[in-house]
């Protein structure tokens, strides 16, 4: 044997063997992305039945002419659908008094959750009871609170029913109003301050300290040094109280039943489609209220930079 | 700048546990002050005092001879150095260190100047936009130091400022810290676990135990002249070798051998019997065949085989194991499970000296060890004082 077919085949050995490495690499891999596939599978099939699904299949409603009152007149028409919905006063109306519960009822959420998530942080006696007192609001279910505060807000009968004397204040569109927005704020307040003593905790105690080394008062720590530090937890609670207030529905549903122009877009759709039996119309609004719904999602996350709490470091932008 | 005193300063909590008693220590001005000790011996309590992150339970706390027990921390006009930095992570670093300049609503102009001459004091001018997370920890730790020197306080109080960086940046950092201090001779009170920082760093060291003060004194005296067993086991590394002995007819009994008591220790033992603790430090010991004739009646000798050899380059470390019974006392038990080897199995005491480079001594060699008797210390267990001390020396525990 020549010392160049020696030295030869080594070479070509070699690369053969990088090659079957190379696939055998690839070939590990590539089990491993399918047992991730598997993995997921049943979640994403899941996921696909209950969420893709019917959305897709009210996108497919909203371009049709299609009210159960007249199956023989079920045809396409595009837009149509858009353009009858976007032109109606009452959708308009419905939008206004959602947009303004939606933004009254968050803001004063913020508020007063960021106080009850600073008692709830700095309880020390009784941490456990004032925890549990203070989400009893959130653990009740929605439609019986409501119908307690009809009840409560029912003249003669109810305890709130003549605090503002003669009259039934659930007769009138403003008191009707304020009365939805209370009990919204009522039963939600205690979800804004959970995800906000979440972000409390974020704030390390070395940082106050430091800040009222440096000459802080109690306000200026918390405006300049806890506001920031907590802004991923509060954007995140926004939007999440955001989203949710978008599509209130149960409150007004057992308070006023949409009467006195009090319906949110959410009470329109369901008007529209289970009553009306108006599967066109009705997903129309369904459809508009998911995209509302998305530029509100995409508005917190794109513009303000929301992120889950403690993936983002805070002013690492 | 002030002066700054603790008149009987004492911390108790609402569940009875005294954390400080009775502080008494009268910072001078300009002076460097170090609190060090184990952890959990109130000198971190006693740093939120001064600075007023902590209620004080009673006594009197003096800056600038007016007192401020009941001012709130920034009304102090001190600063403050953080461990963990505490630096704002929303500002940037200029922003961070105008941030007290802001408060106290300087002009913009001069905050600017002052960020800015801070700044190249601590060589952060390259880095003043960028964020806390963008920086290195020995960046950070020197913004931190840059928001407590812009505003030019009557104090700094360091928390264990260098803990968090590596060994060899702590070193670095030791020096800027010592320079900076130097230069601004503004009093500082620094606290930490380290006996090494403490004795590199301070003009005076101040030690405690479990809430009260062990001894005070420059650093050299400390570890010249300790009060009690726990300066002596804490102050040094390697730290004081300690062994059982006890004294009769003149001569003292170790598990080393017998040592003859110089007219030193035999003035100052008349009155002591029973056991006692002997406490040599690593530097005490030589290898007896490098010793010249003419200090060698100041020592005695024995044999003892080397377990290890530490070679430093400069010195070597020898570690032998003596038989017998260990020296035991509720300090030394402290000391050790601070240090973490309190349950560390070993029969007999551990030894180490120090010898010089020059010796020829290996692992498994029988070596003929010299010891000067003329700086060992001897302890009473039950309490820890050390009896060689001249009367005067023993009573300056709270100087």
């Amino acid at each position: 044997m020549t010392a160049e077919t020696a030295t030869e085949k080594p070479t070509t050995h070699s690369v053969r063997a990088q090659r079957k490495a190379k696939a055998r690499i690839s070939e590990g891999k590539r089990q491993e992305r399918k047992l991730g596939w598997l993995l997921c599978a049943p979640a994403a099939f899941v996921m696909i039945a209950v969420t893709a699904y019917p959305i897709l299949y009210s996108v497919w409603l909203s371009f049709q002419r299609f009210d159960l009152k007249f199956p023989d007149q079920r045809e396409f028409i595009g837009l149509g659908n858009y353009a009858t919905v976007l032109t109606n006063e009452y959708w308009w109306t419905a939008f206004g008094i959602t947009t303004l519960i939606t933004v009254v009822t968050v803001a004063v959420e913020l508020v007063l959750g960021m106080a009850l998530a600073w008692i709830m942080f700095r309880t020390l006696v009784g941490r456990g009871l004032v925890r549990t007192a203070a989400l009893i609001p959130y653990g009740i279910v929605t439609v019986v609170a409501a119908f307690s505060w009809k009840f409560a807000w029912t003249p003669d009968t109810g305890y709130l029913g003549n605090l503002f004397g003669e009259g039934a204040p659930l007769t009138e569109r403003a008191s009707s109003l304020a009365i939805i927005m209370l009990a919204e704020i009522w039963k939600t307040t205690p979800f804004m301050a959970l995800l906000l003593m979440a972000g409390l905790a974020l704030v390390p105690e070395d940082l106050l300290k430091a800040a009222s080394m440096d000459g802080a008062t109690g306000w200026q720590r918390f405006t300049k040094v806890m506001l920031p530090v907590m802004k991923p937890a509060i954007l995140v609670a926004l939007l999440f109280r955001t989203l949710d207030a978008f599509r209130v529905f149960d409150n007004i549903y057992v308070l006023t039943g949409g009467a006195n122009n009090t319906s949110s877009v959410s009470m329109l759709a369901y008007n529209n489609l289970i009553r009306g039996l108006n599967l066109g119309i009705g997903s129309t609004m369904s459809v508009l209220i998911f995209i509302a719904v998305a530029i509100i999602a995409f508005i917190f996350v794109k513009l303000f930079g929301t992120a889950a709490p403690g993936s983002d470091e805070g002013g690492r932008r | 700048m002030a002066d700054i005193v603790l008149d009987k300063v004492t911390k108790a909590f609402p569940d009875g546990t005294l954390a400080v008693q009775e502080f008494n220590l009268e910072i001078a001005d300009g002076e460097f002050v170090i609190l060090v000790g184990p952890s959990g011996c109130g000198k971190s309590t006693t740093l939120n005092m001064i600075a007023g992150l902590e209620d004080i339970s009673s006594g009197e706390l003096r800056i600038d001879g007016q007192r401020v027990n009941d001012k709130a921390p920034r009304d102090r006009d001190i600063a403050m150095v953080f461990q963990s930095y505490a630096l704002y992570p929303n500002m940037t670093v200029r922003e961070n260190m105008a941030f007290p300049l802001k408060l106290a609503k300087l002009s913009r102009e001069e905050i600017d100047r002052k960020v800015d001459e801070a700044a190249k004091v601590l060589e952060l001018t390259a880095l003043l936009d960028r964020k806390p997370a963008n920086l290195s920890g020995g960046q950070r730790q020197r913004v931190a130091m840059g928001r407590a020197i812009v505003r030019s306080p009557k104090a700094f109080l360091m928390d264990e400022p260098l803990s968090n960086l590596d060994a060899k940046l702590r070193v670095q950092m030791r020096t800027v810290v010592s320079r900076l201090q130097k230069r601004l001779g503004t009093t500082t009170v620094y606290v930490t676990h380290d006996q090494t920082e403490a004795m590199t760093l301070g003009d005076r060291v101040v030690i405690m135990r479990a809430g009260a003060i062990q001894q005070v004194g420059e650093p050299q005296e400390l570890y010249d002249h300790p009060n009690n067993l726990f300066v002596a086991g804490f102050i040094g590394s390697p730290s004081m070798n300690f062994l059982p002995a006890t004294v009769s007819d003149g001569s003292l009994h170790t598990s080393l051998g017998d040592f003859p008591l110089g007219e030193r220790l035999r003035s100052r033992l008349a009155d002591v019997s029973g056991d006692l603790i002997v406490g040599i430090r690593p530097e005490h010991f030589e290898d007896a065949s490098l010793i010249e004739d003419s200090i060698r009646q100041r020592g005695a000798e024995f044999e003892a085989t080397a377990d290890l050899v530490e070679s430093m380059g400069s010195d070597k470390y020898v570690y032998f194991t003596v038989e017998g019974e260990k020296a035991s006392a509720a300090e030394l038990e402290e000391l050790a499970a601070d240090a973490g080897s309190g349950d560390l199995p070993s029969s007999g005491s551990n030894l180490v000296c120090r010898f010089s480079a020059e010796s020829r001594v290996k692992e498994g060699d029988t070596a003929r060890i010299w010891v000067n008797l003329d700086k060992i210390h001897l302890f009473d267990p039950s309490n820890g004082r050390n009896v060689t001390l001249h009367e005067g020396r023993s009573s300056g525990v709270s100087a």
